[in-house]
């Protein structure tokens, strides 16, 4: 008996793993490139926020919490990460509900010149972000930015407002920017989810005699609901990590007003002026962060799955 | 909507209202949307013709100020000037390099990875599709730390190609997730057949399977360059110790930090490093758009 379960269960083993030798071979490629750059660094990051280090050699000096609990009590990190969460927010109830209405218009057949005004607003999609926050800053400046000299022509204002040098308006200021630059991709997952709805369905209930919006609100808007997380949480993922328009425009000043969680991290380990880099406390900072994240988005998830599960928007 | 109120309304004398309702005002109404749209969208395109103009604008009718969008006198020293000066000429190869190298970076990992994710009885595949999934949405600034002194111990710090792999990694998972749903929905046939031809894995890869997603294939590159052209805080830490290897987004700043900002020479610098990649992007659009609406619906 065990000689004949060795015999024909041994070689079936074998040759599951002879048939499928070639699979895994093909998958070191993605394995090594993605765990050398996404997963290792994740764990790694962990390891480090434990040791006050600066980057030359191994991390030795084993602090403990001490990075943590510094992180947790610092003011300007809250800040930041206060700022960070206003992005996302500003996204998700502005971005978002404008980039839906928008959808819904440009997926008429019936609205002549759509791909025009598709393609404009994705214009600053496929632009580095550097190039917008430097023409936003030109645009905006005080002196002779565009804006400025209209609103004083008009006489909306009286003295030139300083949008990004000044601390009540630059976070402000970024985020409409941050919001003008993701419109686009917003719209575009929008007009990608109205697809899904098969014509028909909308047709049908045209026919019955359910006006367009009847039709809207009670037949594509539910529909709209599972795919609507989907997009929800990739534009609050997009919108809570802002760093590139913060670190291209005002690097998170003046005096820390447009600070972000990004933008803190990057300043403790490679800001140029910096004395010693802090590669421990950063990662701490990073890591908590993270965690926090992930804590705000598994907490949504069921209670939008509970949402979807209602039917209502 | 019941039965009874259908029928009413089938036959009620209102119903013959409609192509009435089809007058004048009806035909309008789509029109008048545009009223809406076209200042909504000129918000949005507003920045880049100016960006445009102010690059054909002399450094005096700039200083000036003014609203005019035509610029006075058209010049193009401002080009010339980022082209050579600020050596735009240099980030542009640059940026060209590190863009390619993480297409061909992604293209050859996920483009495998997604093949032997495609077979359906592989042991182990639940486990990656879902760590993949999970580890998606970590953003570079969390993990720029250790990626940073991984490239170093590995020698390829201040390189274009270590910031290529660190811009290439992170980004596999959808790709990776297009390639395995494109493989996973070939008939099985067709791979079984050219086993039969005596073609063995890697051969049925790279002749039947691989030319069969060019679609897929040319979805990914584009994605990829797009954004690798437009990257800005990988090429940002990478090229922090080596100046001369710094990407258009990264090379804008060399305009800041003197005495007084070229304003004009800046505009210059903004479009050489936007238009190309608008081009191509105007051009293959349609692939793009797809692209993106696929990995959502996905």
């Amino acid at each position: 008996m065990a000689s004949t379960y060795a015999a024909t269960r041994r070689p079936r083993a074998a040759g599951r793993w002879r048939r499928h030798a070639w699979s895994y071979a093909f998958l070191v490629p993605g394995l090594v490139l993605f765990g050398g750059f996404s997963i290792w660094p994740l764990l790694a990051s962990w390891w480090y926020a434990f040791f006050d280090w600066d980057g030359v050699g191994a991390p030795t000096d084993w602090v403990g919490f001490d990075n943590f609990s510094e992180v947790l009590g610092s003011g300007d990190f809250w800040q930041a990460f206060w700022h960070s969460f206003l992005f996302s927010f500003a996204a998700l109830l502005i971005e978002l509900p404008l980039a839906l209405i928008l959808a819904i218009l440009l997926n008429n057949a019936w609205l002549r010149g759509r791909n025009v005004y598709r393609l404009a607003l994705f214009l600053p999609v496929v632009t580095t972000t550097a190039v917008i926050g430097i023409v936003f800053a030109v645009l905006l400046d005080p002196i002779r930015g565009v804006v400025n000299t209209a609103l004083t022509d008009v006489g909306i204002v009286d003295q030139a407002v300083n949008f990004l040098g000044s601390t009540t308006t630059a976070l402000p200021t970024l985020i409409g920017i941050d919001i003008w630059k993701g419109f686009g991709i917003t719209l575009i997952y929008w007009l990608a989810a109205l697809q899904t709805i098969p014509k028909d369905i909308h047709e049908a209930a045209l026919i019955d005699g359910a006006s367009s919006r009847q039709s809207l609100r009670y037949v594509v808007l539910p529909m709209l609901v599972p795919i609507a997380v989907v997009i929800l949480l990739l534009v609050f993922q997009r919108s809570l990590n802002t760093f590139d328009l913060v670190q291209a425009t005002t690097q998170g000043g003046p005096n820390y007003s447009t600070d972000v969680v990004p933008t803190y991290v990057y300043r403790f380990a490679f800001d140029p002026y910096l004395q010693a880099p802090r590669y421990g406390f950063a990662c701490a900072a990073g890591a908590v962060f993270g965690l926090m994240t992930l804590f705000i988005t598994l907490l949504q998830a069921p209670l939008l799955r509970g949402r979807a599960r209602g039917g209502a928007l | 909507m019941t039965t009874t109120e259908l029928v009413r309304s089938a036959t009620s004398p209102e119903a013959p209202v409609r192509p009435d309702r089809r007058n004048r005002w009806y035909k309008l109404r789509p029109k008048l949307w545009h009223l809406f749209l076209i200042p909504f969208c000129l918000l949005w395109v507003y920045p880049f013709i100016w960006m445009v103009s102010a690059a054909f604008k002399t450094q005096s009718e700039m200083l000036l100020g003014g609203l005019s969008l035509i610029p006075k006198e058209w010049t193009l020293e401002n080009f010339e000037r980022a082209w050579t000066t600020a050596k735009f000429g240099d980030y542009t190869l640059n940026t060209l390099t590190f863009s390619i190298a993480v297409v061909v970076l992604t293209l050859l990992a996920s483009s495998t990875a997604g093949y032997a994710l495609s077979k359906p009885d592989l042991p182990g595949k639940k486990v990656i599709i879902a760590v993949l999934v999970v580890t998606m949405f970590i953003p570079h600034s969390y993990t720029i730390i250790p990626v940073f002194l991984l490239i170093n111990d590995l020698g390829l710090n201040n390189g274009l190609l270590g910031a290529a792999l660190a811009q290439a990694g992170p980004g596999l998972v959808v790709p990776i997730l297009l390639f395995m749903g494109f493989f996973a929905g070939i008939p099985r046939d067709l791979e079984e057949a050219a086993r039969i031809d005596g073609a063995g894995y890697v051969r049925t890869f790279w002749r039947v399977l691989l030319p069969l997603a060019k679609p897929v294939i040319g979805t990914v590159a584009l994605m990829n360059f797009v954004f690798s052209w437009n990257a800005f805080f990988v090429p940002l830490v990478f090229t922090l110790g080596a100046p001369e290897l710094r990407t258009l987004g990264v090379g804008m700043f060399s305009f800041f930090g003197q005495e007084s900002t070229d304003w004009t020479g800046l505009a210059a610098g903004a479009c050489i490093s936007t238009i190309p990649i608008v081009i191509v992007f105007l051009f293959l659009q349609r692939t793009f758009v797809e692209g993106i609406a696929g990995a959502v619906k996905s």
